[in-house]
C-alpha cells in the first residue's frame, strides 16, 4: 500500500504520523512544495519579531523525525492527477503512483485585482519566503501598509509594530477581523491598535500601487495616498485546488469531502485548510481553515485512508485566537447566534475587555471575547458537549465570566451532581 | 504505577493553599493569579472546587499545538509545556476543552499543571487532602472522561 500526501503542512504531517502509527509497512511519501522541512505558518510572525529562529517554525524538531517514520519527504510540486492511473504528475518530470491519496495542499493568498499590486515592495506574508523578504523591508522607522485586517492580517500586525516600523492598516470592511468579531469587539479592537500608535483605516480599500521614488505609493479611495517601504498584502487566502482540474475531484470553495474526508473519488481524500469539512455548529460542510481543524483531519483522514472509512468526523468546532498587540481576541462556534436565540454580554471599553456568549436554548452554541486568557477552552469544550446549561444559563446571562463555573457545575460533584 | 491528581471537592475548604503552593514552585512568587490549579467558589452551594489539567489521554492541546511544544513526559503521563519550543500561539488554550491551559502574559507563553514532574505542590500544600496525588485507576475519573468523548473529534481510533 503506497499512500501519497501532497501538502506537508500541519494536516499532512499529522496524516503521515497517524498513517504509520496504524500501518507498519505501508509506504508513504509526503509531497511539499517549498524547499524547508514541513513549518508551521502560525509560527511565522513569531519569526518576525524574532522570538525563534526558522528551525522554531518546523512542525517536527528532530531532523531525522520523517525518516525515523520511514516516511519520505520529496520537495517538488504536483502539476496533476490522473486519478484513473493513480498516478501525480511532478513539475520535475516525475511521476508518483499511489494507492491512497490525501491532498493537503492548503491554501495561497489571493491578490485583489488592484493596479500596481505586482509592483516591487508588495508582499503577502504567507510562506517562511515572505517572511524573509519583509524582514529585510520592515526596518524600524520603515513606512509599511498593511493591506487586510482579517485575521492573518492581524497576526502580523503584532510582528510589524514590534520591528519598529510606522505602520498604518487599511481593511476595506467597517470593522477589524471581521469574521472573527461583531461590530463592538472588531471596533474595540482597532481603538486599541490606534491607542498604541497604529493607523487603521477601515471601510477603506486601496486603489492603486505605484512605484514611488523611494519605495511604494499606495493611494487609498479616501484620496490619500501613502508611501511606503513596503505594502502587505493579506487580503485573503483560496483553497489549492488548481491542479485537480480534470481529475474528477469535485471542489466549491475547496475540495468537497463526505464525513469520511474523502472526495468524490474513492482512493483520494482530503484533509485540513483545502478541504471543505463538516462544521461542528452548523452540521454543513465549509473551509475552516484553522490548525486545530486540520489537526482532526489529518487524524481522520489517515485512519480512513489506512483502514477503509471507519472514522467518521463529528465535525469540527470553528474557533480562533488571535493576539493583536497584547490583546487577546478569540471566537468559538456560532459567535454570531442563532436565530431566537439569547445572548449574554459584558463590555468594559475602558480596558479592552470584551464578553459575548450565545445561546440556543439553554446550550451555548457561540462566543466572542476581548483580553480573556485564562480557561478560555472551557467555552469550545461547553460548545462541543452541548451542555445543558440548565439554571447556569440565567447566572451566565447575569454574568458571563462564570462560564468556568457553568462547566464545573455541570460536570464535578458539587451541588446538586454530589 | 502511573499516578493523577485526585481531586474531592467537598474536603475543599477554599483556603487556597494549592494556589499558592503552585505559583511558588512553578513561578517563584505567591500569586494566586498565576497558579495552574484554580480553586472556583460557589457560594450559594456553599462549595470550593480545586481545577485543574487532568492530563487526558486525547490531549487536545498537544494536538493542536502547530510546533510540538507540548510533550508527554514519560516518567509521569503529563503533558507538558516546553517553554523555550512555544511560540506564544495560544491555540491551544482555545482546543483544551476544559480551560486549562492559560496564556501568561508576563512571559509570552502558556503554562499548564505539569504534575511538577512528579511531586505536585498542590496536594502537598493541601491541609484537607481535597488534593491528592495518587494510583491513576484510583481516581474515578470517569466524569471526566465522559466529558472527554462528548467533546472528542479526532480521538484515537
Amino acid at each position: 500500500m503506497h499512500h501519497v500526501i501532497v501538502g506537508a503542512g500541519p494536516a499532512g504531517v499529522i496524516a503521515a504520523e497517524t498513517l504509520r502509527r496504524l500501518d507498519r509497512d505501508a509506504k508513504i511519501t509526503l509531497v511539499g512544495d517549498e524547499p524547508e522541512p514541513p513549518y508551521s505558518r502560525m509560527a511565522i510572525p513569531y519569526l518576525l519579531i524574532d522570538k525563534i529562529k526558522e528551525p522554531g517554525t518546523y512542525l517536527r524538531k528532530d531532523a531525522e523525525h520523517f525518516a525515523a517514520r520511514n516516511a519520505e519527504v520529496v520537495h517538488d510540486r504536483v502539476g496533476g492527477v490522473d486519478t484513473k492511473r493513480q498516478t501525480l504528475s511532478l513539475t520535475n518530470g516525475g511521476k508518483l503512483k499511489y494507492d491512497r491519496l490525501l491532498i493537503a495542499t492548503g491554501s495561497h493568498p489571493v491578490s485583489p485585482p488592484i493596479p500596481g499590486i505586482d509592483s516591487a515592495g508588495v508582499h503577502p506574508c504567507w510562506t517562511l519566503e515572505d517572511a524573509r523578504a519583509i524582514m529585510k523591508l520592515a526596518k524600524p522607522g520603515a513606512n509599511v501598509v498593511l493591506m487586510g485586517a482579517g485575521f492573518i492580517g492581524c497576526i502580523i500586525l503584532e510582528a510589524l509594530a514590534s520591528r519598529g516600523v510606522n505602520l498604518t492598516v487599511v481593511e476595506m470592511e467597517n470593522r477589524m477581523v471581521p469574521r472573527m468579531l461583531d461590530e463592538t469587539a472588531g471596533t474595540l479592537l482597532k481603538q486599541w491598535c490606534e491607542s498604541k500608535g497604529v493607523r487603521v483605516h477601515t471601510s477603506t480599500k486601496v486603489t492603486a500601487v505605484e512605484a514611488a521614488k523611494k519605495g511604494l505609493g499606495v493611494s487609498l479611495d479616501n484620496g490619500d495616498t501613502l508611501e511606503a517601504a513596503l505594502l502587505i498584502s493579506a487580503t485573503g487566502v483560496r483553497p489549492n485546488t488548481q491542479f485537480l482540474e480534470g481529475s474528477g475531484v469535485d471542489t466549491d470553495q475547496g475540495i468537497l469531502v463526505n464525513a469520511y474526508l474523502q472526495t468524490s473519488v474513492e482512493h483520494v481524500y482530503a484533509a485540513g485548510d483545502v478541504a471543505q469539512g463538516r462544521d461542528f455548529s452548523t452540521g454543513e460542510y465549509s473551509v475552516q481553515a484553522i490548525q486545530p481543524t486540520a489537526a482532526d483531519h489529518g487524524h481522520i483522514a489517515a485512519t480512513n485512508m489506512a483502514g477503509g472509512n471507519t472514522l467518521e468526523h463529528p465535525g469540527s468546532v470553528n474557533m480562533n485566537v488571535l493576539d493583536t498587540l497584547g490583546l487577546v481576541s478569540s471566537s468559538f462556534g456560532l459567535w454570531m447566534g442563532v436565530d431566537g436565540g439569547d445572548s449574554a454580554t459584558l463590555t468594559d471599553r475602558d480596558r479592552y475587555r470584551y464578553l459575548n456568549l450565545r445561546f440556543d436554548g439553554d446550550v451555548l452554541v457561540g462566543a466572542s471575547a476581548l483580553g480573556l486568557t485564562q480557561h478560555v477552552g472551557v467555552l469550545r469544550g461547553l460548545i462541543q458537549t452541548r451542555t445543558a446549561l440548565g439554571r447556569w444559563k440565567d447566572k451566565l446571562l447575569d454574568d458571563p465570566t462564570r462560564v468556568m463555573e457553568a462547566y464545573l457545575a455541570g460536570t464535578q460533584a458539587i451541588g446538586a451532581n454530589a | 504505577m502511573l499516578r493523577s491528581l485526585h481531586i474531592t471537592p467537598e474536603k475543599c475548604t477554599g483556603c487556597l493553599q494549592c494556589e499558592m503552593a503552585c505559583s511558588f514552585e512553578n513561578e517563584g512568587v505567591f500569586n494566586p493569579a498565576k497558579s495552574r490549579i484554580k480553586v472556583f467558589t460557589f457560594h450559594e452551594e456553599g462549595r470550593f472546587v480545586p481545577y485543574t489539567c487532568t492530563q487526558c489521554a486525547e490531549a487536545w492541546c498537544m494536538q493542536a499545538c502547530p510546533v510540538e511544544a507540548i510533550v508527554v513526559n514519560a516518567a509521569t503521563g503529563s503533558k507538558d509545556v516546553l517553554e523555550d519550543v512555544c511560540v506564544g500561539c495560544k491555540v491551544c488554550t482555545i482546543a483544551c476543552p476544559f480551560g486549562t491551559v492559560n496564556y501568561n502574559q508576563a512571559t509570552g507563553k502558556v503554562i499548564k499543571c505539569d504534575l511538577c514532574g512528579g511531586d505536585p505542590a498542590c496536594a502537598t500544600a493541601c491541609p484537607t487532602e481535597a488534593i491528592t496525588y495518587i494510583d491513576s485507576d484510583m481516581t474515578g475519573y470517569e466524569r471526566m472522561r465522559a466529558w472527554a468523548s462528548k467533546t472528542d473529534t479526532a480521538a484515537s481510533a
